[in-house]
Order: structure tokens, then C-alpha cells, then sequence
């Protein structure tokens, strides 16, 4: 099972002076070419001040602060109220930016799943994700297999994430070409009335916002 | 495809995918190394308003033009790393020769050996 | 800059295929769908990814397709609908039909 809570070894390949601190964690595996050659390539930008060794440390720690729970708290919050929802459908970044998120200068769209719609999205030619808002994608995301089928058989391929949508609910696939990305904004499930935001938060998934699952069933998960 | 196609005239670049078939979509997922992390931060940075040493375009091009065996050959962030090397020696920003010499240092001092990836 | 394309023209993608950097996927090159929406302008990719700047700005339009048009033996519904973001560069007013 995969788990999102961030690492502890910080400690980059970076250095602003000196000889390379080697990652101890990598000390027993051998180096590969690209590893060396990432090593080399960061270094060598460092030394010649065109990033810094701050500016580098500083960059990973956001990435890895990122993760889907930014996204978890804009859906509780649009699920309780409409005014948030209106704005968030209309520029996520802006309306992340009334909770205090940062999603970054890249624009993300919000599509919305009703009843008649259910929305899966996918970028065929390469990865495009909403990284600045919900963390890095899953490596199933950026597979051969998701990339070519999701727009061929998407529901096929919703099946064997466990999720069938009835024949009368249009499935929706967004193929991100361009420079938007794009998150879902799942249906609020039912038997969760009186939550509170924090509480719907917990039932909002990284797949239900990529378009794969539903959110949790109320019913599944403990309240506390 | 839903339209016979004379495969003399059309071209499907390998990765354009969309609609090719392919196998189960496993749902792996691994934890991204720390060097993986540092491919990103360091495109980020040369992405950044305060440098726009390269673009999102020009590093899907340089993916891209890594050609096709690179979706078989390389991981994600090899690919990542690979795009975002070319385009600083195309800018020059840094050179092939420094870049060499200072893998093969890398290399040399590693204490588990390299790993041959020929 | 003046978008060519209104909010439900129907439109088709053009049937070309160039190399380099392009956007528009090949599973639709040739199809008809619908623009959903006018995004606005946006810098053209396919000069972009040479370093050069893009401009003029290109319109870029979200076209909704219906899934069983873009494929053979679909195993979905006729409901279901796919959502490309194009630019202006690669649609033309659906084509007459005779």
C-alpha cells in the first residue's frame, strides 16, 4: 500500500561547498548514469550561481509539503459551501488562495461531477498534473497503459480501479494537452450530513480527484 | 483506431499514445527517491520567473526527442533528467565537457560502484 | 486576438501529421467535436518548445467529442464524451457533408 507521508532524509545530493555529502541512503546501491548525471548537473548550476544550494533545499521541502490533502480541503469546502464552489469552478487557484494554499501560477481547472457526469482525467502525451496543488502523481497515472486506454475505455479501465459508473452518467475524460490542468470535484457522498470540513476532508481521496474512484463511503470510515 | 490508416502517410510519434493498446493498468505506486526529487526541483527552478532558463515545452520536447526506446529504457525521472541536460547544453549553460568530467569524478568517488546501464 | 470559434460551432480537427512538438493528439486528428469553451489566448507550444516566444498567441478552445465517434467497438455508452484542449491552429468549421 502506498503511503503519503513525507520522508525524513532531506538531505538532497546539494551542497554549497566542499566534497559531495553522498546520500547514505544510496551508498549501498550502485550509481546509475542519470543519478550521476543529476548529481553532476545540480552541482555544476550551484557553482556557477545560477540556482542555489538554498534555493534547492528550499524547492524540495515544498515539493514534498504538497499532497493531496490541498485539494481534499478545497472539495470539503465546496461541498459546504456554494459561494467557495462557484469560485473554485471558476479559477482554482484563486479560490486555493482563500484557504491559504499556494496551487501555484499554472492555471487548474475543477470539472464537476453531478449526477449526469462523472469526470476521469488523463494526459496522453506526457504527465500533466496538478502537482502544485495535490502533490506528484502516481506512477500508474504516468503509465503506458493508463496514458493509451483512459481515453479509449475508460470505463473498463474505472473497473479495474473497483468503479462502475451506471450506463445512464455520462463519463467524461479530459485529455490535458495543454496548459491547464485539471482535478474533479467529486459528488459530496451521501450519510455524511452535519460533517464538519476537516471530517469531509478525510473522505476525499487523491483518485476521486484524478477521476478514478468515488470519494470514501461515510459508512467505511470512523468519524473520530 | 476507428479509421483505416495508410501507415506510409500518417505518423503517430511514439508518445502519442492515446488509444493504443496496452496491457492492465497496474496500480503501483514507489515513494520518489530523493534524486528524483531533486530532477524536479531543479526544473522547477530553471522554470521559475526569476530564471526561465527552460520551459514545460521544451522539456516535453526534449522527452520526446529522446525517441522511442526511452519509454523502455529509462524511468520517469531519467527521462526528466536526460530532456532537461540536452537543453542546458543546447543553451549552453553548461557544457558537455564539464558535465563529463564532473560525472566521471562523481563516478569514481561513488563507493558502490556504478551501475552499468549499456 | 480574435478567436475564429464560437461556443458550440462544430468543428474538425485537422487530418495532418507533422513531426515535431505538437499538441493535438493523434486520436483525434480528422475528428469533429463541438467547442465547449473559448480559453483565451495562449502561447503556441510548437514554438515554445524551441525556445522561441511563441507569438502571436494562439486561441485555445476545449472541444467536447463524443467517445463512440473517436473509435471502434467503444465499450462505453453513447453518452459518454472526451474533452481535448486544442488550439485554433488545428481546427477548421466542420467540413460539409455531401
Amino acid at each position: 500500500m502506498p503511503h503519503d507521508h513525507p520522508h525524513d532524509h532531506d538531505h538532497g545530493l546539494e551542497h554549497a561547498h566542499g566534497p559531495h555529502p553522498f546520500q547514505p541512503d544510496l551508498e549501498e546501491a550502485p550509481l546509475t548514469h542519470y543519478q550521476a548525471m543529476t548529481q553532476a548537473v545540480g552541482d555544476l548550476l550551484i557553482e556557477k550561481g545560477v540556482i542555489t544550494a538554498d534555493e534547492l533545499r528550499a524547492m524540495l521541502e515544498s515539493i514534498d509539503a504538497k499532497s493531496p490533502a490541498a485539494g481534499a480541503r478545497m472539495v470539503a469546502r465546496a461541498w459546504t459551501d456554494e459561494g467557495f464552489k462557484a469560485r473554485m469552478l471558476a479559477d482554482v487557484n484563486a479560490a486555493a488562495a482563500d484557504l491559504d494554499i499556494d496551487a501555484g501560477g499554472i492555471p487548474i481547472r475543477a470539472v464537476e461531477n453531478t449526477e449526469d457526469v462523472h469526470n476521469v482525467i488523463v494526459c496522453t502525451l506526457c504527465s500533466c498534473y496538478p502537482r502544485l496543488l495535490i502533490g506528484l502523481p502516481p506512477d500508474w497515472y504516468k503509465s503506458r497503459a493508463y496514458r493509451s486506454r483512459t481515453v479509449r475505455e475508460p470505463r473498463v479501465v474505472l473497473a479495474e480501479f473497483g468503479t462502475t459508473i451506471p450506463d445512464d452518467v455520462e463519463v467524461r475524460v479530459h485529455d490535458s494537452t495543454a496548459d491547464l490542468r485539471y482535478m474533479v470535484l467529486p459528488r459530496r457522498p451521501a450519510g455524511a450530513d452535519g460533517w464538519s470540513e476537516d471530517e469531509l476532508a478525510g473522505l476525499v481521496t487523491r483518485d476521486c480527484m484524478i477521476g478514478v474512484a468515488l470519494p470514501r463511503s461515510p459508512g467505511t470510515k470512523s468519524r473520530a | 483506431m476507428s479509421k483505416e490508416r495508410d501507415d506510409k502517410l500518417v505518423l503517430r510519434r511514439h508518445h502519442d499514445m492515446g488509444g493504443l493498446p496496452a496491457g492492465p493498468v497496474e496500480p503501483v505506486e514507489h515513494d520518489y527517491a530523493p534524486w528524483e526529487k531533486r530532477v524536479d526541483a531543479i526544473l522547477r527552478l530553471l522554470a521559475d520567473s526569476k530564471r526561465r532558463l527552460i520551459t514545460t515545452d521544451e522539456l516535453r520536447r526534449g522527452i520526446e526527442e529522446l525517441g522511442p526506446g526511452a519509454y523502455d529504457e529509462m524511468s520517469y525521472y531519467e527521462r526528466w533528467i536526460a530532456s532537461v541536460t540536452n537543453n542546458l547544453i543546447e543553451k549552453g549553460v553548461i557544457s558537455i565537457d564539464e558535465l563529463g568530467r564532473r560525472m566521471a569524478e562523481i563516478t569514481q568517488a561513488w563507493p558502490a560502484g556504478v551501475e552499468d546501464k549499456r | 486576438m480574435t478567436a475564429r470559434f464560437a461556443v458550440g460551432d462544430s468543428v474538425t480537427v485537422r487530418a495532418a501529421f507533422p513531426p515535431g512538438h505538437v499538441r493535438t493528439p493523434f486520436f483525434v486528428r480528422g475528428k469533429t467535436g463541438r467547442v465547449a469553451e473559448v480559453l483565451g489566448p495562449y502561447r503556441n507550444p510548437e514554438e515554445l518548445a524551441y525556445g522561441r516566444k511563441g507569438e502571436p498567441a494562439l486561441a485555445l478552445y476545449r472541444v467536447i467529442f463524443d467517445t463512440a465517434e473517436l473509435w471502434d467497438n467503444y465499450q462505453g455508452t453513447g453518452k459518454d464524451t472526451t474533452v481535448i484542449d486544442i488550439y485554433e491552429n488545428w481546427l477548421e468549421p466542420e467540413e460539409e457533408k455531401v
